[in-house]
């Protein structure tokens, strides 16, 4: 089973393989190179290890069970993977989201883009050596890993950001969370910078190194911080803005040569207008959320009311993790659909627990939102969505025969197209500039592969 | 750029090699013949439409129901800000198409994962192998005609404890 | 020959004990676990407290194969052969749903669990397991460790 390189390789030069488990190869990826001592003459990239075939079980699951797959993509950053999707499928059943929820996405999407990028600069950083940036930027990610655990009840793989909203509201203490985590990341930030800038020896190793021009990054399909690295300003926020990016201020940070060192400056750039973003957020969240009607309880107080013979009060779960899906907001549609004959027209959010548990057009409507067959059926077709990932743009692509699966779902990964340029990049350089170029790309396993 | 202005300018640019114009979800979308697609990919390229980015290639299997392949093609114009999906059917029997290495350079890739994926041959590329799945592994995976769980181990695989 | 046994439990306590505390791991990172196993290693909650905090890339200095998210059948010939070139003695631990039986995915392209392919001491489930998770497995294996049959080879006249 001879590889390319074997049969390309010229006899004198020597075959070193970085194979699939490799501290420095960010998951599962294999470069094979031809040196001559230290000069890499011709390079060669196998891909593929992580491939878990996510969209052959797309193909077998319903639009609602699928969400969790979405999010073991792009797993640094995999708030943004699942609004990409939910985007793409409310595009297609033309469903609009209240504007609490498109705020509180900002907000997620946000944390989600700053731990991506602190993960792969902790990760390049660490791998040119400078052992104590990683710790610094773990260390603030667990800061904003905190502030998504108390909304979301998980650290990462979350399945939070939903067809029609968000699974919850808020947790009560958001506020100071959040506040904790963009001063906590800001100092990491300034301390990073410190340690990096103006470092001659990770100067030496991301200066020069792996350029690429603009024309080769485009012909590539670069895009996100690789591309604006090179000094093209295309940012999927700015060009085409969904969720509220076009009420809220934030610049795209750009670079000039393409080299690795460009790629890291845009990289903790991008994470200053981050912070920013997050902070125009909360203040633009209202404390409240539009409720109207009796206070909210917890589900064992219910529990309890609901037991209770002679209660005429109607039941209220609170919003958040605990409580309802069925958002206090006045306007969240449940989509008329051409509904089956016979049955009770069901939206595209799982009806709120206390009907279901309580009432029984409740429990109905429940059951025609799982079963087999019911549930989300978005008319026949073919639909694209792209939101701006952690590494550039994420697009879904979804084909749709008025079943409840998808009949094609398909993830137009952002680093499949710049690995893909990995080969040109440091073929004629030294083997220990691999290392840093590489890290620079930021490639996630679970997005390369699908 | 208005969605109604740029399916006119394809339309009278490019005429008789375009099969149809459909706009799904409001997205335009063109259909192709396989035979021209090459040439309209040129076109599309160069200036005026100027889609400098080919952001997407993948493959849909409709083999079942009508007997086709289908490449959906999806490209981006930077200087116009406008997004373009194509598509061409290839038959079920023997999908060949063009390909557009030579076009954009992250085709290599993609033609490469829909060759793996769907069994469809792209000629004049300069190397076509599998990219995700392995040598020796047999079938296109993303066919519906291959079962979701057949899995074809490289090694042996031990009973569970 | 009781005072032998008094020896020999002696020193089985000693090597147990030597080797529990001074894992090195090999982490056999693929896929989402990865981000988690960062979380355990790194400052917050720190592995090194344990003893095993120093990561050993090559197979043949480490003793704890850390197998770290998901393994499909493209991987499993690379896994086998990283296990097979650690010494003895050596231990495994599955990290995470996928490695511990295929996780959420059912199909063409996964290992269902990797011990199909390697035998495994310890199972951590978890998609992706809490950080605390991690350690409370270390420290299962460190259980087992200090309690088995210590390995004497190195005692044995041939």
């Amino acid at each position: 089973m001879e590889t390319r390189i074997q049969r390309e390789a010229r006899p004198e030069s020597m075959l070193i393989n970085m194979g699939p488990s490799h501290p420095a190869m960010h998951g599962t990826i294999r470069v094979m190179l031809e040196l001559d001592a230290e000069r890499i003459l011709n390079a060669e990239v196998e891909v593929g290890y992580l491939h878990r075939g996510f969209e052959k079980t797309c193909e077998n699951k319903t639009y609602f069970n699928l969400l969790p797959y979405t999010d073991r993509l792009n797993y640094v950053s995999p708030l943004i993977n699942n609004l990409g999707y939910a985007m793409t499928m409310e595009k297609m059943l033309g469903v609009g989201v209240p504007e609490r929820a498109q705020l509180i996405r900002v907000l997620m999407s946000e944390l989600s883009r700053v731990s991506d990028h602190l993960t792969c600069l902790a990760a390049m950083a660490m791998e040119c050596g400078a052992f104590t940036v990683f710790l610094y930027m773990m260390k603030a990610r667990e800061f904003l890993w905190d502030v998504i655990e108390f909304t979301t009840g998980a650290r990462m793989t979350t399945s939070y950001i939903r067809i029609g909203g968000v699974r919850a509201d808020l947790h009560p203490d958001w506020r100071g969370s959040l506040a904790t985590a963009v001063r906590e990341t800001r100092r990491v930030l300034k301390d990073v910078s410190g340690l990096l800038d103006k470092n001659s020896i990770f100067l030496g190793r991301t200066r020069g190194v792996g350029v690429i021009s603009k024309e080769d990054a485009l012909s590539y399909g670069w895009t996100g911080p690789c591309l604006r690295s090179t000094g093209i300003p295309y940012d999927v926020r700015k060009a085409s803005p969904y969720l509220v990016y076009d009420r809220l201020e934030f610049e795209v940070p750009v670079g000039e040569f393409g080299d690795n060192f460009d790629r890291y400056r845009v990289r903790m750039r991008e994470m200053e207008q981050s912070l920013r973003l997050l902070e125009q957020v909360a203040v633009l969240i209202p404390d409240k959320a539009p409720i109207t009607g009796e206070p909210a309880i917890e589900p064992a107080e219910a529990i309890r009311v609901s037991r209770r013979q002679k209660t005429a009060a109607r039941i209220r779960l609170s919003p958040n993790l605990e409580g309802s899906e069925k958002a206090r907001y006045a306007d969240l549609l449940t989509r008329d659909r051409p509904a089956a004959p016979g049955s009770a027209a069901c939206g595209v959010v799982v009806p709120p627990k206390e009907d279901t548990y309580t009432t029984m057009e409740g429990l109905i409507s429940h059951f025609l939102f799982f079963m087999n067959g019911h549930g989300i059926r978005p008319p026949k077709g073919d639909v694209y969505f792209s939101v701006e990932g952690g590494n550039g743009e994420v697009g879904f692509y979804i084909v749709s025969d008025g079943t409840d699966r998808p009949y094609r779902l398909h993830l137009r990964a952002p680093c499949f197209h710049v690995v893909s340029a990995l080969e040109q990049l440091i073929k004629g350089r030294l083997l220990a500039d691999l290392i840093p170029t590489f890290g620079s790309m930021n490639m996630i396993g679970g997005e390369l592969d699908r | 750029m208005g969605k109604e202005t740029l399916i006119d300018e394809i339309r009278t640019k490019l005429g008789e090699a375009v099969e149809g114009v459909l706009e799904s979800f409001g997205d335009p979308v063109l259909t192709v013949r396989p035979g021209s697609l090459l040439s309209i990919m040129v076109a599309l390229r160069a200036a005026p439409f100027d889609y400098a980015v080919l952001l997407d290639l993948t493959g849909v299997d409709f083999t079942a129901g009508e007997g086709r392949f289908e490449l959906v093609y999806h490209l981006y114009s930077l200087s116009r800000n406008v997004r373009l999906r194509l598509k061409t059917s290839l038959p079920a029997a023997d999908p060949r198409a063009d390909s557009i290495t030579g076009l954009w350079k992250n085709a290599d890739w993609l033609e490469r994962e829909v060759f793996d994926m769907f069994g469809v041959l792209f000629t004049g590329h300069p190397d076509l192998r599998r990219l995700l799945t392995y040598e020796g592994f047999e079938g296109h995976p993303l066919r519906k005609s291959y079962p979701w769980r057949l899995a074809q181990p490289r090694i042996p695989m031990k009973d569970k404890v | 020959m009781s005072g032998l046994d008094f020896l020999t439990t002696r020193l089985e306590t000693a090597l147990g004990w030597g080797r529990k505390y001074s894992l090195f791991h090999y982490p056999f990172i693929t896929a989402c676990c990865g981000m988690e196993y960062m979380s355990a290693a790194c400052a917050h909650f720190d592995i090194d407290r344990f003893g095993a905090g120093l990561t050993r890339f090559s197979p043949r200095q480490a003793d704890l194969l850390l197998v770290v998210g998901t393994v499909s059948h493209k991987l499993a010939p690379v896994l086998k052969t990283v296990y097979d070139q650690m010494l003895e003695p050596k231990w495994v631990i599955a990290f995470g749903a996928c490695a511990v039986s295929g996780g959420i995915y059912q199909n063409y392209a996964v290992v269902q669990g990797i011990d199909r392919v390697i035998p495994v001491d310890v199972y951590i489930p978890g998609c992706p397991p809490r950080p605390e998770m991690v350690l409370d497995g270390l420290m299962k294996l460190q259980d087992k460790i200090q309690h088995q049959k210590q390995d004497w080879r190195w005692a044995k006249k041939p």
